[in-house]
């Protein structure tokens, strides 16, 4: 089932014949006219509110007996505006947004904005802070999935999964904390590098983290592979061809569950992804087990890279972590005592801000969701003029009507949690 | 680059920052995003973007730029060019594509429209584009001709104006039960 080595991107098995995507609305499977006269179809209204749907997505499902046989998803429900306040905003103030528009990779979507206001500064971040970027970055991931994964056991009646995967969660949160201040939304990342040095107890902290949570993942495995229940529930129910899953704008596990062996940080290495050691998890069967595997090997992947990302911080050790480009970057606290120049320096950043060249950029992170992308158009200016973020969870919940096909209503529910969406990603 | 050059309704390729914008004709979009998925193979449609850019260049937020040359007292014109280039029209459309393949490749396919034009709907080229596009009707109220469902996605579906518009206010919503209090 497995695939092992690096193989061909487009190996995805043909799981299905021609396509399941409904026509013409590929985001609405709509219900056979003949059927709808037979007088045996109900519309149910699933959500906003429901439990099962990790925020408020309203599923408005057509059922014939159990059967779904229509189906189409109306979001908007949490949608803030975040884009729109962003403009508004000068650049180093908007950092705080990206982070509560994916409040579970909020690290990795302040990362991703940053990335592209380097990226138009043309700013060199130094090594220490890549490296730690790095590690925080898969600490996250490893975050994320867990509340997939819990969440997900909640919904297939597997839930003492629940529990154990809040406990590590809190432990992973720990340790954001212990970096920044704050459990979620830390605001670490600045442009040029990090907003302060990592603490000195991290690294330990960590290391002990990773070694502890390593053993806890053949338990998850134990719970989930070896339950009857769970296994009944997930296989076999929601299967998408890699074809399919390309057409419809997949992305991450969601394509690696369809046999894609397709990974941004394999394939276009950002930060320093190509120096680290750590395979790519990809599974062909399509279905909600396949993607469901793939996050579970990808905890352990992550945890790889972390590591390997804390060995380097070690090393770097009293090495800046933050650029010294005193356009861009606060002065240090010391100097604003002694030095005019650092208190005017720091006086006109804190007011006005920091001007990017003008231009428009857009950097694809590898997210715990999927392909997370930031869009920036900046006019020379302190403030951004415009900023777009390219949700992963949007785009799979325009997919699930081609998942739900021909299953149970019970399926939709193991269907929407295997897709691994955030109401908060999906409407920004 | 040269690759592009028989992409319909060409009208420049830039490359800037690393990244690949081809900007093609409103009128010939459709034909060329089937030209870039069937012969170049971007088969897969990562996002769709559009900006509006009205009052773009003015004194919006802030604009010094070399082109008077080089002056201390003006922060920043030693160094790169701030100046913001003008725009053809109001809004742009950028779809931003990826070749999903072992060598894979990014292009921003990108047009230009005003203010009561439209574009073309790329839901037949990329069933992705569904939701995209709606997003972009909803909050800048660009319509795309060939959809087939072209309705508001993220503001409820009686909500007045397109948010991300420029002359769009901040705090300008109204609140309801407002004027009986």
């Amino acid at each position: 089932m497995k695939a092992t080595k690096m193989s061909s991107v487009l190996s995805g098995p043909a799981l299905y014949k021609g396509t399941k995507i409904p026509s013409p609305v590929p985001s609405w499977l709509q219900v056979d006219e003949a059927r709808r006269e037979d007088g045996n179809v109900i519309q149910v209204n699933f959500g906003p509110n429901h439990p099962s749907t990790h925020g408020v997505l309203r599923l408005v499902v057509d059922l014939d007996g159990e059967e779904v046989v229509g189906m189409r998803a109306v979001i908007g429900y949490l949608h803030t505006g975040f884009e729109k306040s962003m403009e508004q905003k000068s650049w180093w103030k908007a950092i705080n947004y990206p982070s509560r528009i994916d409040y579970l990779s909020s690290f990795q979507n302040e990362m991703v904005f940053v990335l592209a206001i380097e990226k138009l500064l043309g700013i060199e971040v130094p090594p220490k802070a890549t490296w730690v970027r790095m590690a925080l970055s898969e600490l996250n991931r490893i975050h994320s999935h867990l509340i997939w994964l819990g969440t997900m056991g909640l919904e297939l009646g597997v839930q003492s999964m629940y529990m154990y995967c809040f406990e590590q969660r809190e432990n992973v949160l720990d340790l954001f904390e212990m970096v920044t201040g704050v459990r979620v939304h830390g605001r670490y990342c600045q442009a040029g590098g990090l907003a302060e040095d990592i603490p000195p107890a991290f690294v330990d902290e960590a290391r002990a983290y990773c070694r502890n949570f390593r053993k806890l993942i053949g338990e998850y495995e134990r719970l989930t592979w070896q339950n009857k229940m769970w296994q009944r529930r997930t296989q076999g129910i929601g299967i998408v061809s890699a074809e399919d899953a390309i057409r419809l704008g997949l992305s991450g596990p969601n394509l690696r569950g369809s046999g894609l062996n397709w990974d941004i940080r394999k394939r276009e290495p950002y930060l320093f992804y190509d120096q680290v050691d750590f395979d790519v998890p990809v599974y062909e069967a399509g279905d909600c087990d396949a993607r469901a595997r793939v996050r579970i090997d990808e905890m352990r992947e992550s945890l790889r890279i972390a590591e390997q990302s804390l060995d380097k911080i070690e090393q770097l050790a009293g090495e800046p972590w933050i650029a010294d480009e005193r356009k861009v970057v606060l002065p240090p606290r010391e100097e604003l005592q002694t030095s005019m120049e650092s208190l005017i320096h720091h006086f006109k950043l804190v007011s006005e801000g920091y001007r990017v060249p003008a231009g428009e950029v857009y950097v694809p992170i590898e997210g715990p969701r999927g392909e997370e992308g930031c869009y920036v158009v900046s006019d020379g200016g302190a403030k951004p003029w415009r900023v777009h973020f390219r949700a992963p969870s949007f785009l799979a919940i325009a997919a699930a009507p081609t998942l739900c096909q021909q299953h149970l209503i019970a399926d939709l529910i193991a269907i929407s949690a295997s897709l691994d969406t955030l109401m908060g990603d999906s409407d920004r | 680059m040269t690759g592009y050059k028989q992409v319909p309704g060409l009208v420049e390729v830039r490359e800037v920052f690393g990244e690949t914008t081809l900007v093609v004709e409103r009128e010939r979009l459709n034909e060329a995003a089937l030209y870039l998925r069937d012969k170049l193979g971007f088969n897969y449609l990562a996002d769709i973007a559009g900006a509006d850019y009205l009052g773009w260049g003015g004194e919006v937020a802030g604009s010094w730029g070399s082109d008077g040359g080089r002056d201390l007292n003006v922060p920043y014109t030693h160094g790169p060019s701030l100046v913001a280039e003008p725009k053809p029209k109001r809004f742009s459309l950028s779809y931003h594509l990826l070749a999903l393949r072992d060598e894979p490749l990014r292009l921003r396919l990108q047009t230009w429209l005003d203010d009561g034009e439209t574009a073309a709907s790329a839901v037949e080229v990329w069933p992705a584009a569904d939701w995209l596009e709606r997003e972009v009707f909803d909050l800048l109220g660009i319509v795309f001709e060939g959809h087939p469902n072209l309705v508001r996605i993220l503001t409820p579906d009686d909500w007045e104006g397109h948010p991300l518009r420029k002359d769009y206010p901040v705090g300008g919503e109204p609140v309801r039960f407002s004027e009986e209090a």
